[in-house]
């Protein structure tokens, strides 16, 4: 077996020294009935060569972005990621490196975990982050039990347009505690309905996505008013991060706790996962956060250095009354966005986010004028918006695979309501020529 | 190698090199400087203020830099050099599994059919994926002898979370609520913080004075108002806890259910299994057993598997076989529900199938028999000299302690920080808690004989160091590019950003 | 094991508090004992000013670098002060314990219950039996 050094010879050399006889031997520790008497029911081992051919295999039944245009998003979406991203997280020493106990030799890693949490910081608004969650869904979980240990409350109030996903993901986490989960509806244009008649004074927090589900920008500014109102936190949840270079950042329209997805930033769709969960906070707020955080010191020589700190919130430490049970964070995938976040820079991140946006209006543009396809919702959108079509969406989005797009999110099992609908997706991959050939598609023969 | 016999040098491999101080990422660059050069926009261009309104839209970011794509790569090329890594050398911490990560797991990870697809993208676009979960949900069940497994949890945490939230259901679907949960003394925090995130009371049990659990503890506090019992086997002293199947039996017969950790499966693979014992729903460390990178703290991934009495709670959705097909089981009667925004780290999977495929029933075995054999080896090399406060035959790891040290006024930590100055990660330290001054070690199967007699003449020359020159091991670590860091500092006046001028 | 202060005059819970009478108030801070356990102190959660406290109850939590306990109170009654010069000065708990470092103080309900509290041959005694 290649990972495994032991020659014959030096297995015996090993168990005289131990004083056994015999690798059974060891396992003497192991009550008799105990012992598998069988060999496990799997396939022998095998060469490098052969594995490869059956993953590729594999990875051939697979319909994959590299040979299609993409306009399938809602919360997993379709960037472009240069070159540099994987080969600095090929290199061993970030990859093969475990979390970063031992700061002295662990410089790097803690590092690239600092400037994440500055470049979050500035992204969100917020005045501190963390150093990631495993993914949006779970964030947003996270930032509700911040919340709910912030204000000894009970009772957690989401809008309609949470990704339904992360809705369900809250739920599951809340269920263990006994909390109370209740959800507004959809207003006509698409945004979230207020929600003032379900909060009352047992509400922890108020969660509302930007962009929410179907793409509209909510009012946040509005919700977070409606919240603190109650003595409510407002926590924003973003799940596509590339919009928080474009639109006013949640930290500035008042919410308490930002947290969402980071994929967006370089991360590869990979079937949803591994993804980069995010969450900032205000500094007053901060030993109530879940998860990792690198502060700043120096060394014994007054040189700066980096640690990891204020780990008592943690379940190492505290066990049952730890901020969260998560032990580690999503450290390859954080320094996949960080690397991201510094190719793109001030300027280059803006201009991509209002790329995406240009995007979606010329597509929503060539909707609007297109016999048979409709924009149900009139609220703005970033890169993400609902299309009404002629006919079922497992149609349209058959026509469109046709032309060599995977099409959209087919919105009948989310929002029956809407009757055919499709989310919409487009990003800087997105050429003009696709979104014709795409809209052309999914009017089909409504004309 | 050039460096006297006996030397730090000879010992770890470790001498000297250049390390490049580097700035944070916001000291460095120039205005105007890029590292992407976007396509031109081949859409008319928009206004974003005049299209959303002035409000909606933000001023520029100072938080991000302004740097060329060569800046970029130097800068973390450079930050890559102050990491140590499974690829520089032995890496023990104790029930992490710091094992070696086969590059082909990553070449296939990347491969465009498993990278760039969508969660939801429907089935039929998917099967192949959909065919390797599948595959690989059957394979960790027959390892651990339980019946159905979910590949959702993003994390070990996360599947200790699913773990104990089926087990509460179940109860409670009985009709029977329950408020405790049994922990051992030894077990690792997140047991009683997933068993807290359930609103369980934890109620501990104390290890007997030969390391493992006995049925008598466990008897005295077992009762109707007990959900169940989580325990990790081999526990985290690395001894099999040899009365587990009493154990279990005792949990079973007042309605419990029983939690294993599978932090260290990798000691029993092919040889014994959970399932066996009585374990009624554990989870597992991919990123440990099953040679996922471990990426400087994640992403791993953390499958749960149950017999077939809890499969009616786990996280939906499960991937199953339909027919010759591969599909997404939403039908779970009393699930728990979702954990994760997709289907969990599939990237670990993938990554974790193609180890399974490479190794087989055969190397499977193998690897966990020289992980074992690695153990106890470092043990016997060891023992002469270290104290070890359960002088037994171990598993997979072996815990050692300070206690011979406190002559010379040298601690664990002192230890841990000299290591360094050997070319060693130091293994897991001051952990499990009923060892004072615990040093946790895990050589893991992908060491080789003289790797670990490199290690063991370097602790050893740290135990003779701390009674000859103490002061060099409790000012170590010197030859790192920075000295012992400040933590009180760090936490007292927390610094978490890096702020603009 | 260093030496460890034990001043006579002050009462002493198990859970190494340390109390003293002062002007019909109880002011309470952790041991020398303690202290040294616990390393450098980094954080305390304090009570409210105002907050009934019971004895034998945690009233607040205190945090080094690598652990964290509840403070227990040694006597009931209502939170009359905290001493809020700590706040960013942690390091007086472990260089002055017994006097910069003190922690709050309490309007004892019954100031006799301070009686029932271990005096400081009984808390020598109840720490040297720890550490053998």
């Amino acid at each position: 077996m290649r990972f495994i050094p032991h020659t014959e010879d030096e297995v015996q050399a090993m168990l005289e020294a131990i004083g056994a006889s015999s690798v059974d031997d060891l396992f003497r520790c192991i009550p008799e009935k105990l012992h598998l008497e069988r060999e496990l029911d799997l396939p022998l081992g095998a060469g490098e060569q052969t594995v490869l051919s059956e993953l590729s295999a594999l990875a051939k039944r697979n319909t994959d972005a590299s040979g299609h245009d993409w306009f399938l998003g809602a919360g997993t979406y379709p960037h472009f990621s240069p070159a540099v991203i994987d080969t600095v997280a090929s290199r061993s020493e970030f990859l093969t490196a475990y979390t970063p106990y031992q700061p002295e030799m662990s410089q790097g890693t803690l590092q690239t975990i600092f400037e994440w949490q500055t470049m979050t910081a500035g992204l969100t608004g917020m005045e501190v982050s963390n150093a990631s969650m495993y993914d949006g869904a779970s964030a947003t979980a996270e930032a509700a039990l911040m919340a709910l240990r912030i204000t000894r409350r009970n009772k957690v109030v989401v809008a309609a347009g949470l990704h339904p996903h992360y809705r369900d993901v809250l739920a599951t986490y809340l269920s263990g505690l006994g909390c109370e989960l209740v959800e507004g509806e959809r207003a006509g244009d698409g945004r979230s309905a207020p929600v003032d008649g379900l909060i009352d004074g047992d509400t922890a927090c108020v969660i509302v996505q930007q962009p929410n589900f179907f793409g509209c920008l909510e009012d946040v500014v509005g919700w977070a008013e409606t919240a603190h109102a109650a003595g409510a936190l407002l926590v924003a949840s973003v799940a596509e991060a590339l919009s928080l270079a474009l639109l006013t950042p949640p930290g500035e329209q008042g919410a308490d706790v930002v947290c969402g997805e980071a994929q967006s930033f370089g991360l590869p769709m990979g079937f949803g996962g591994p993804h980069l969960g995010f969450l900032a906070a205000r500094q007053s707020h901060v030993r109530q956060m879940p998860g990792r955080l690198a502060g700043e010191t120096v060394d014994g020589e007054g040189r700066r250095g980096f640690v990891l700190t204020l780990s008592t919130r943690e379940q190492h430490i505290r066990r049952e009354r730890a901020t969260s049970n998560i032990c580690t964070n999503q450290g390859l995938c954080l320094l996949m966005a960080t690397v991201y976040l510094a190719l793109h820079g001030r300027h280059g991140l803006r201009a991509l986010a209002e790329a995406n946006l240009a995007k979606a209006e010329y597509a929503k543009a060539r909707v609007r004028e297109t016999p048979g396809l409709s924009l149900p919702f009139s609220a703005p959108t970033f890169n993400e918006f609902v299309v009404g079509l002629p006919g079922p969406a497992a149609e349209a989005l058959g026509r469109a695979l046709d032309a060599g797009a995977v099409g959209g999110l087919d919105l009948s099992a989310y929002a029956p309501d809407l009757g055919d609908a499709l989310l919409v997706c487009t990003t800087e991959r997105a050429s003009r020529q696709a979104i014709d050939r795409l809209v052309a598609a999914l009017a089909g023969g409504a004309r | 190698m050039s460096s006297a016999p006996g030397s730090v040098e000879s010992l770890g491999h470790a001498t000297r090199g250049l390390a490049w101080e580097e700035p944070l990422l916001f000291e460095r660059g120039r205005p105007g400087r890029k590292g992407v050069d976007l396509d031109p926009l081949d859409v008319p261009e928009v206004d974003p203020k005049q299209l959303l309104g002035e409000a909606a839209v933000r001023e520029e970011i100072p938080e991000l830099p302004e740097l060329s794509e060569v800046d970029v790569i130097r800068h973390f090329t450079r930050l890559s050099t102050w990491n140590y890594a499974v690829d520089l050398g032995l890496y023990p911490l104790g029930s992490c599994t710091m094992k070696y990560n086969p590059r082909l797991n990553e070449k296939v990870a990347r491969l465009p059919g498993f990278a760039e697809i969508h969660p939801l993208q429907p089935p039929e676009q998917s099967q192949g994926i959909l065919e390797l979960m599948v595959r690989l949900e059957e394979a960790l069940a027959e390892i651990s002898g339980l019946d159905r497994v979910s590949l959702q949890p993003a994390a070990g945490a996360q599947g200790e979370l699913a773990g104990i939230m089926m087990i509460r259901a179940y109860h409670e679907q009985r009709g029977d609520p329950r408020k405790k949960v049994l922990i051992p003394d030894s077990a690792h925090g997140t047991n009683p913080a997933s068993a807290a995130l359930n609103d369980f009371e934890c109620v501990p049990i104390p290890s007997g004075a030969d390391g493992v659990l006995h049925p008598e503890s466990v008897a005295e506090v077992m009762g109707p108002d007990v959900a169940g019992l989580m325990l990790t086997n081999p526990n985290t002293l690395g001894l099999f806890e040899e009365h587990i199947v009493r154990i279990c039996e005792i949990v079973h017969e007042q309605g419990g259910l029983v939690y294993g950790d599978g932090a260290n499966l990798n000691a029993l693979m092919g040889r014994s299994r959970p399932g066996d014992m009585g374990i009624d729903v554990m989870h597992f460390n991919l990123h440990k057993t099953f040679s996922t990178p471990h990426g400087g703290g994640g992403p791993g991934a953390g499958p749960v598997g149950v017999k077939n009495i809890l499969a009616p709670y786990l996280p939906i959705p499960v991937a199953r076989r339909d027919g010759d097909r591969f599909a997404l089981d939403y039908e779970f009667p009393h699930s728990i529900g979702r954990l994760h925004g997709s289907f969990g780290n599939v990237g670990m999977l993938v990554r974790a199938w193609a180890y399974v495929r490479s190794l087989g029933r055969d190397g499977l075995r193998q690897c966990s028999d020289m992980a074992v054999l690695n153990a106890n080896y470092l043990l016997a090399r060891l023992r002469e000299r270290w104290h070890v406060p359960y002088d037994r035959p171990v598993m997979h790891e072996c815990v050692l302690s300070d206690k011979l040290l406190e002559d010379c006024k040298v601690t664990t930590l002192d230890v841990a920080k000299r290591l360094i100055d050997y070319g060693y990660h130091p293994p897991t330290i001051y952990f499990p808690l009923v060892v004072h001054g615990a040093l946790m070690i895990e050589p893991t199967e992908s060491e080789s004989l003289e790797g670990l007699d490199r290690f063991a003449e370097a602790l050893l020359s740290i135990e003779r160091e701390a009674r000859e020159d103490p002061d060099v091991v409790r000012s170590a670590p010197h030859r790192t590019p920075r000295s012992r860091l400040d933590e009180t500092r760090a936490a007292r006046k927390p610094i978490l950003r890096w702020q603009p001028s | 094991m260093a030496e460890t202060q034990i001043p006579e005059e002050l009462a002493y819970t198990a859970e190494d508090e340390w109390a003293r009478r002062e002007d019909g108030q109880v002011v309470v801070g952790i041991t020398d004992y303690a202290q040294q356990q616990l390393g450098d102190v980094v954080h305390i959660v304090f009570p409210e000013v105002g907050a009934a406290v019971t004895k034998g109850e945690p009233f607040g939590e205190i945090e080094s670098v690598k652990a964290v306990v509840d403070l227990y109170a040694p006597i009931g009654g209502n939170v009359c002060a905290v001493n809020d010069d700590l706040d960013g000065a942690f390091e007086k708990i472990n260089e002055d314990p017994y006097g910069a470092g003190w922690i709050i103080a309490i309007e004892p309900d019954e100031p006799a219950e301070l009686d029932s509290l271990m005096d400081a041959t009984a808390y020598a005694k109840h720490v040297a039996e720890r550490e053998s």
